[in-house]
């Protein structure tokens, strides 16, 4: 029996059993994810308006963004999960020959090249590969007893590395080390062996100076920076000190909406994207960061959930990988603008202005909206 | 499809879920420890980042204060604050600063040379300071700017206060002038105090008043954005204006005395003799303070510095000169005094003098000598012999004691603080100035005012004015009053020193009606050098220094100018109630009387401070 047929007829014979008993669910929309993201989008306008120092324009057009995501949302929440898994490969390896041609795109230019334009919009070949790795990984392990052998990690590592490297020499660092991570923990999901992850961390480790050989200047120097942001104050560690003084000097209770100083005197650099963070910090203090935070929570918590209720390998370790990775990219954002993390340039989901993260953020919700709506509910 | 048949999916799901379990614990943890950090730094150290936070927006902009203005005694401005326009350049609103540049020369025209300066000025300002590209526009340039104000928007116009001197070279050695602060002047000031302030008085009165005139320094407390620019004030402290200051010098008096020294170097000092204010302090030549408002050029300030007639030297309080034949009526106070002589003793004078024992000759200005003479006719006619011997009699020290009492070789206390003091004749100082000791040749020629003397011109004339009020002092007085802001104007008193006593006060008439007879008679030198006999009764004595002792073989040879005698006049009047004190000095030239004629004339006539009702003219 080929392959493609067993997988199709599996997922037709569940969806004949599933059961719907809201509206919502006839368009496979998990109402409690779709509500957090709308709530975390709506304290979001609040901050960008007064981030981008009041121009509602950038708020229209970030209102934009949001719009263009959730139809893409929406259109993949359609899409059956057999369908991703039929086409995992395919856009793995689209996206890999993608980041391949912005790093030679990037290399005959000579400068960092992130975007492929295609004449109305333009792409970053490492978002589609956020999305991209975990449904290749998740398809790679679908059939395979979990947990996996030794080969089986070191090619699945292969899977991860790759893309992880061109990303990181494209350079894009804080999107390499996402994609790792995420890749990791779907490994971690996929049930690993303990041993091997002892293995895995020590050879990390190991090839930290290598790493480091490989490290564009900039990039050393904001590791540099981030052990000690005083090195610099006024250059490579402006950036840090200025964001730990917005979120800082917004105390317990913030110094009020459009009235943070730091952002709205321009000492804070990147605050309608990067460090938009810090401006929240800065206007709603602790208070407000204790908000986002608890919103972003409900929603890790929300797809974690949707992961735990899936019911075969490919669509757990996808579900389980996306939420990881959203969850990564928040803790990256806010530890590097709190200064517990290098300065990589990563926004912070769905509040930083700009389309691409928010649409690539948005799919993998439509992806887990998908996996979840078109459960087999068991009788 | 065979690894599947192993698949045990009840036993793979556990594993998911265990595995699940363990990432969102793991999710967890790591989201407490980011609220931790966030707690951390908002609320234990709040404080510290809030301090940090306002540093960094809000900062005190200091605000110059309005510079004291200084007036003469009629209340004629010497001094002022001009408001000018400026062409600032906001460097961090301009891309392309050539290109800008060109389209402000088609309604401002900029000269290479102010090119330069900018770029220079630029570099060492921060790059949020706006810079001067132009300065001092004309009204019709700012009426150009500000119509075209839009299209130049990285450039304004800034109003400034900048010191002028209407009377330009008139009062320029006694106001002197203000300049850039340089590297020592900053050492001696508060820099807080002049966190605002460009400029600081260099010489004369703008640098001996330069607390009072400067005034105390404003504060604008405002928020300032990561450019620098500032965004709204908070908070204001206004500046403490300067005082404004009355010199007791009347202009009028003071261009008639700088135009009666035209062309030649010298001082002239007039005052009041009855309060010690001082009407007029000359010196010649003399430069243009308005030049060294905005920069003098390194070209123009060497030039006036290398210019061998120093016009930036003040004569009237640091020149030093021998008084020559005018220190005579007063080695004659001291013999009367000492009773060493009366006004009856007469002193042969054959045309020359020995000292007993020696073969050295001095000589008296009149070859043949003037025979037998008295006290009186000495003065009248400066004989040099009497006073060689009057001054051997009475010996250095005497001499000196009594000197001291006229305060020659002492600072006058007029209130520029370079004024110098210079020396009378001593043992002690001849042995400080050239090693030697003392020889009576030296108490000789200290008879006729030459010897080891360097006094100034307002020494002299302080002098003068205590002689002419029979040995009454007062301290020279240069601020007549002065005016805290927004309150009247308030007068200095002025201040008596200890007088003169003479033993037997009718000796202070014996040698004024001699210096009065050597206006009036034909043959007194005052009339004959120059002064002439004018209708008002003065009182005088020339005086000539020599500069270079002349060898026999040269004398009746021409001398170059700069060695020739510098000629000395001392004058007051009237006799029986001075209103003015004269001291004139010319260098390498005899016109002292002559040019003391002139002003005491402008004082007197000119001006109508003689009125012939209150006292007949005795001649």
């Amino acid at each position: 029996m080929p392959l493609k047929t067993s997988i199709k007829q599996r997922f037709q014979r569940r969806d004949s059993g599933t059961q719907y008993r809201h509206w919502w669910q006839l368009i496979h929309i998990d109402f409690i994810l779709l509500i957090s993201i709308l709530l975390l989008n709506i304290f979001g306008f609040f901050i960008l308006y007064s981030a981008s120092n009041e121009q509602f324009s950038l708020v229209l057009s970030q209102m934009g963004h949001i719009s263009f995501a959730v139809i893409i949302m929406l259109v993949l929440a359609q899409l059956p999960p057999y369908w991703y898994q039929r086409w995992a490969p395919w856009f793995y390896f689209f996206s890999l020959i993608a980041l391949l041609l912005v790093l030679i795109i990037g290399h005959i230019s000579l400068g960092a090249q992130r975007w492929i334009s295609l004449g109305l919009f333009r792409f970053q070949p490492s978002d589609l590969m956020l999305l991209a790795l975990p449904m290749m990984l998740a398809w790679y392990f679908a059939n395979k007893a979990l947990p996996p052998n030794t080969k089986e990690v070191i090619l699945s590592s292969l899977i991860i590395l790759i893309p992880a490297v061109f990303t990181a020499k494209e350079p894009d660092l804080g999107s390499g080390i996402v994609i790792f991570t995420t890749g990791a923990c779907l490994l971690l999901l996929a049930g690993i062996r303990w041993r091997i992850i002892l293995y895995l961390l020590i050879g990390i480790l190991l090839m930290a100076p290598f790493l480091w050989h490989f490290m564009r200047f900039y990039q050393r120097q904001r590791v540099l920076t981030f052990l000690n942001p005083e090195r610099d104050p006024l250059g490579a560690g402006y950036h840090i000190i200025q964001s730990k003084i917005a979120i800082g000097s917004g105390g317990l209770l913030g110094k009020g909406w459009l009235m943070g100083t730091q952002s709205h005197l321009q000492f804070l650099p990147e605050h309608a994207t990067d460090f938009i963070f810090a401006v929240c910090g800065e206007e709603f203090g602790l208070f407000g960061a204790l908000i986002l935070l608890l919103l972003y929570t409900a929603i890790i918590l929300r797809c974690f959930y949707i992961a735990s209720q899936a019911q075969d390998t490919f669509t757990r370790l996808l579900a389980g990988a996306l939420s990881a990775l959203f969850f990564i990219s928040v803790f990256v954002n806010i530890g590097m603008v709190s200064g517990i993390l290098p300065v990589v340039g990563l926004p912070l989901p769905m509040i930083s202005y700009g389309g691409t993260s928010m649409v690539t953020l948005m799919a993998s919700f439509g992806i887990l909206m998908s996996i979840h709506g078109h459960k087999r509910l068991l009788s | 499809m065979k690894r599947a048949t192993i698949k045990n999916r009840q036993k793979e799901t556990l594993l998911f879920r265990k595995r699940l379990l363990i990432l969102v614990a793991f999710v967890l943890v790591l989201v407490v420890l980011l609220f931790i950090r966030l707690a951390y730094l908002q609320f234990f150290q709040h404080h510290y980042y809030k301090t940090l936070s306002a540093k960094n927006n809000i900062t005190l902009a200091p605000i110059s204060p309005k510079r004291g203005l200084i007036y003469d005694r009629n209340g004629l401005l010497l001094a002022k604050n001009n408001p000018v326009f400026n062409l600032m350049v906001n460097r961090s609103q301009v891309t392309d600063f050539q290109q800008e540049l060109n389209n402000l020369q088609l309604i401002i025209s900029i000269s290479p040379a102010e090119i330069q300066l900018y770029k220079r000025e630029a570099k060492q300002k921060r790059q949020f300071e706006p810079v001067p590209l132009k300065v001092k526009l004309t009204d019709k340039q700012v009426a150009l700017f500000a119509v075209n104000r839009f299209q130049y928007p990285g450039f304004h116009i800034q109003a400034q206060l900048i010191r002028q001197y209407p009377q330009k070279t008139i009062t320029a050695n006694v106001v002197g002038y203000v300049g850039r602060i340089n590297v020592e002047e900053l050492a001696n000031i508060d820099p807080s105090n002049y966190a605002a302030t460009d400029y600081i008085g260099k010489t004369g009165v703008e640098k001996s008043f330069e607390s009072q005139l400067h005034g105390g320094v404003g504060y604008k407390q405002i928020e300032i954005n990561a450019s620098g620019e500032t965004v709204r004030t908070l908070n204001e402290f206004s500046p403490q204006s300067g005082v404004n200051l009355y010199l007791t010098i009347d202009t009028n008096l003071q261009q008639a005395a700088k135009q009666a020294l035209q062309g030649l170097r010298g001082a002239v000092v007039a005052v009041d003799p009855n309060t010690g204010q001082v009407l007029a302090l000359v010196s010649t030549p003399i430069f243009n303070p308005n030049t060294f408002i905005r920069g003098i050029s390194t070209q123009d300030y060497s030039a006036l510095q290398n210019n061998p007639d120093h016009p930036l030297f003040d004569r009237a309080t640091r020149g030093l000169y021998p008084p020559g034949s005018t220190i005579k009526p007063f080695i004659a106070l001291a013999g009367l005094d000492s009773g060493t002589v009366t006004p009856k003793t007469k002193l042969y004078d054959p045309g020359w003098f020995k000292i007993p024992g020696s073969e050295h000759v001095y000589h008296n200005w009149m070859r043949g000598g003037f025979g037998w003479v008295d006290l009186s006719q000495a003065i009248i006619h400066s004989d040099d012999v009497y006073f060689y011997q009057l001054a051997m009699q009475l010996g250095i020290d005497r001499i000196d004691s009594f000197l001291d009492q006229f305060g020659f070789g002492q600072k006058t206390g007029i209130e520029l603080n370079d004024e110098l003091a210079g020396h009378i004749p001593s043992p002690d100082y001849k042995m400080h100035l050239t090693g030697h000791r003392w020889f009576t040749g030296d108490t000789v020629t200290t008879g006729i005012g030459q010897s080891y003397f360097q006094i100034t011109p307002i020494q002299l004339a302080m002098a003068t004015a205590a002689l002419s009020l029979h040995g009454k002092r007062m301290k020279a007085q240069l601020i007549e009053g002065y005016q805290f802001p927004n309150q009247p104007r308030m007068v200095t008193t002025p201040q008596e020193l200890p007088p003169v006593i003479l033993q037997n006060p009718m000796n202070w008439q014996t040698v004024i009606t001699a210096m009065h007879h050597g206006v009036t008679n034909p043959q007194g030198t005052s009339h004959l050098f120059g002064f002439g006999n004018p209708i008002y009764p003065a009182a005088a004595k020339t005086g000539t220094a020599q500069v270079y002792t002349v060898s026999e073989d040269n004398k009746g040879k021409p001398l170059p100018e700069r060695e020739r005698d510098d000629s000395l006049f001392i004058a007051f009047a009237p006799i029986n109630h001075p209103q003015i004190a004269l001291a004139v000095v010319v260098e390498n030239n005899p016109s002292a009387p002559r040019i003391a004629r002139k002003v005491m004339d402008y004082y007197m006539l000119a001006q109508k401070h003689w009125k012939p009702e209150q006292k007949p003219h005795a001649s």
